[in-house]
């Protein structure tokens, strides 16, 4: 017990005193996983819509590949992605493993099917009378997309958190393409796990409080954006 | 959120994390596959600066056990390997994969388990310790993963003459750290590097029963890739590393390590030596 209230101790003395190397690992935690939600986002919301509007063979199957890879399991992620960015591999030209570059690429693909499904489900949400009555008013099929996408704003915010929450949160993909290497690609949840492998309990316990207040700011943040705009 | 700030962030984003990579050093980093113990006692966070600032090399440590380690050099996927499993170094040195073996430096692995010590192993050798173990059927918690310790751990099975194998024999799957808290729970034997043990002194409470025997060496050794292994090994990188684990500056900072912390050095630096006399000065 007093592990755990050292190790939160620890956590507030690491942030107050402004530690150059959990700063680093902050910032690219935070870094790595925004931008691969980013990129999730790019990816998933035009396929989302695409699946969710789309009427084309094969269209079911692709959704339940879709929903089934809301599941992907980060671990699985991470050793396909280094095979393929391995020297010996089809994208090894590229010299990208071992950086922050190839986990932001791991995690986009942990992200994309997120953001795609619930996109599915948000637009799918949105009444089909309200889109034929843009069509009737004579919107173009992109204005038509834009209005429904901001009619069902507040699940596609849902979809970012869940989408950001994954890669955040995840270790399996970060350790295996990142190789945690100390300043260039450890994160808070590979640090997490050397320290405590270290035996560096109280050490351990001060990321974990580090990474939870993280998570909860990112998702504050996106709650007032999503509340403020709520109906 | 404005179209503009989204692309703004956006931007911001993308540059964050290309700005960090375009500053590494010029030469061809060096791709390091290396035993988790190396990383976790503390000694590459010292020694791998020291190399980057003689050598104007930048360092990627893949830390990952000695098994896979081995593995990745043995692909050409890493451009040097310290590891510690002589048997299986060897059998990478005899196939062509990894080239010119060398010494680093020891430490050794202690067999620890309960105080009340159920299979009465304590003082005894070894291997004549393990048969005790297994014949008794006391709890044993093995690593399972191929690393350094596991494969000592084979070879003082297969010097026993026992096939582990039942329920008193725990396969945890995991590293060293995690091991021995699994050990410490289950009040069960394991065997375990030194530099670990004391570590975790202040979290497992099984005491020390055999040490100080020729087969609980652990020795590191560092060994060099056959530019054949792939078109992008970094050889010259590989072997800069190489040469400088067994310099005399850096075999004298090793000598050191871990005096002020633990009282005792984690690592005898022994390069140039060969197996037989690192044996000897036990």
């Amino acid at each position: 017990m007093d592990l755990l209230v050292e190790g939160v101790r620890q956590a507030f003395g690491l942030l107050a005193s402004g530690d150059a190397e959990i700063r680093a690992i902050l910032w690219l935690s935070l870094l790595v996983s925004s931008t691969s939600t980013a990129v999730a986002l790019v990816i998933g919301v035009p396929a989302g819509v695409v699946l969710a509007l789309g009427r084309f063979p094969g269209r079911q199957l692709l959704i339940s590949a879709v929903n089934a890879g809301m599941g992907l399991p980060p671990v699985v992620v991470g050793l396909f992605v280094s095979i393929l960015l391995w020297r010996s591999g089809p994208l090894g030209v590229l010299e990208i493993l071992y950086t922050p570059v190839a986990i932001v690429l791991a995690q986009a693909v942990i992200a994309s099917p997120i953001v795609t499904g619930i996109t599915v489900a948000a637009v799918q949400n949105v009444p089909e009378a309200f889109r034929l009555q843009l069509v009737a008013l004579g919107a173009s099929r992109a204005q038509m997309v834009w209005v429904v996408l901001r009619e069902a704003r507040l699940p596609m915010l849902a979809a970012i958190m869940a989408g950001f929450g994954a890669v955040i949160s995840e270790i399996g993909a970060s350790l295996m393409v990142g190789g945690n290497i100390k300043g260039q690609t450890r994160t808070l949840t590979t640090a997490m796990v050397l320290e405590t492998s270290k035996g560096n309990f109280d050490a351990a316990i001060a990321l974990a409080v580090l990474l939870l207040v993280l998570i909860f700011l990112v998702n504050w943040g996106l709650t007032v954006v999503q509340q403020r705009r709520a109906p | 959120m404005t179209r503009r700030r989204v692309a703004a962030l956006l931007s911001l984003l993308i540059v964050g994390v290309l700005v960090p990579l375009s500053g590494e050093a010029q030469r061809a980093p060096v791709i390091l596959a290396t035993t988790t113990s190396t990383q976790d006692s503390g000694l590459l966070d010292v020694l791998v600066p020291m190399f980057e600032k003689q050598t104007g090399y930048s360092v990627k440590t893949i830390a990952v056990g000695t098994g896979q380690s081995l593995a990745l050099a043995g692909r050409g996927e890493a451009d040097v390997a310290l590891c510690h499993a002589p048997t299986l170094e060897t059998k990478y040195i005899d196939d062509g994969k990894l080239l010119n073996r060398r010494l680093v430096m020891y430490n050794d692995f202690v067999i620890i388990g309960p105080a009340a010590d159920p299979a009465r192993i304590k003082g005894m050798k070894a291997s004549d310790a393990m048969k005790a173990i297994g014949t008794g059927g006391s709890r044993f918690v093995s690593r399972g993963d191929n690393s350094g310790t596991h494969n000592v751990e084979k070879a003082l099975w297969k010097l026993a003459g026992i096939e582990p194998r039942g329920e008193w024999y725990i396969e945890s799957g995991q590293g060293m750290g995690g091991t021995l808290g699994i050990a410490d729970d289950r009040s069960a034997y394991t065997i375990t590097d030194r530099a670990t043990f004391l570590a975790f002194q202040r979290r497992v409470r099984l005491p020390i029963l055999v040490e100080g025997d020729r087969p609980l060496l652990n020795i590191y050794s560092v060994l060099e890739v056959n530019p054949a292994n792939g078109p992008r090994v970094n050889t010259a990188g590989g072997k800069a590393f190489a040469d400088f684990m067994v310099a005399p500056e850096t075999q004298r900072v090793i000598k050191t390590l871990g005096v002020e912390k633990f009282g005792q050095p984690l690592f005898v630096p022994v390069a140039g030596m060969n197996e037989a006399e690192v044996g000897a000065k036990k």
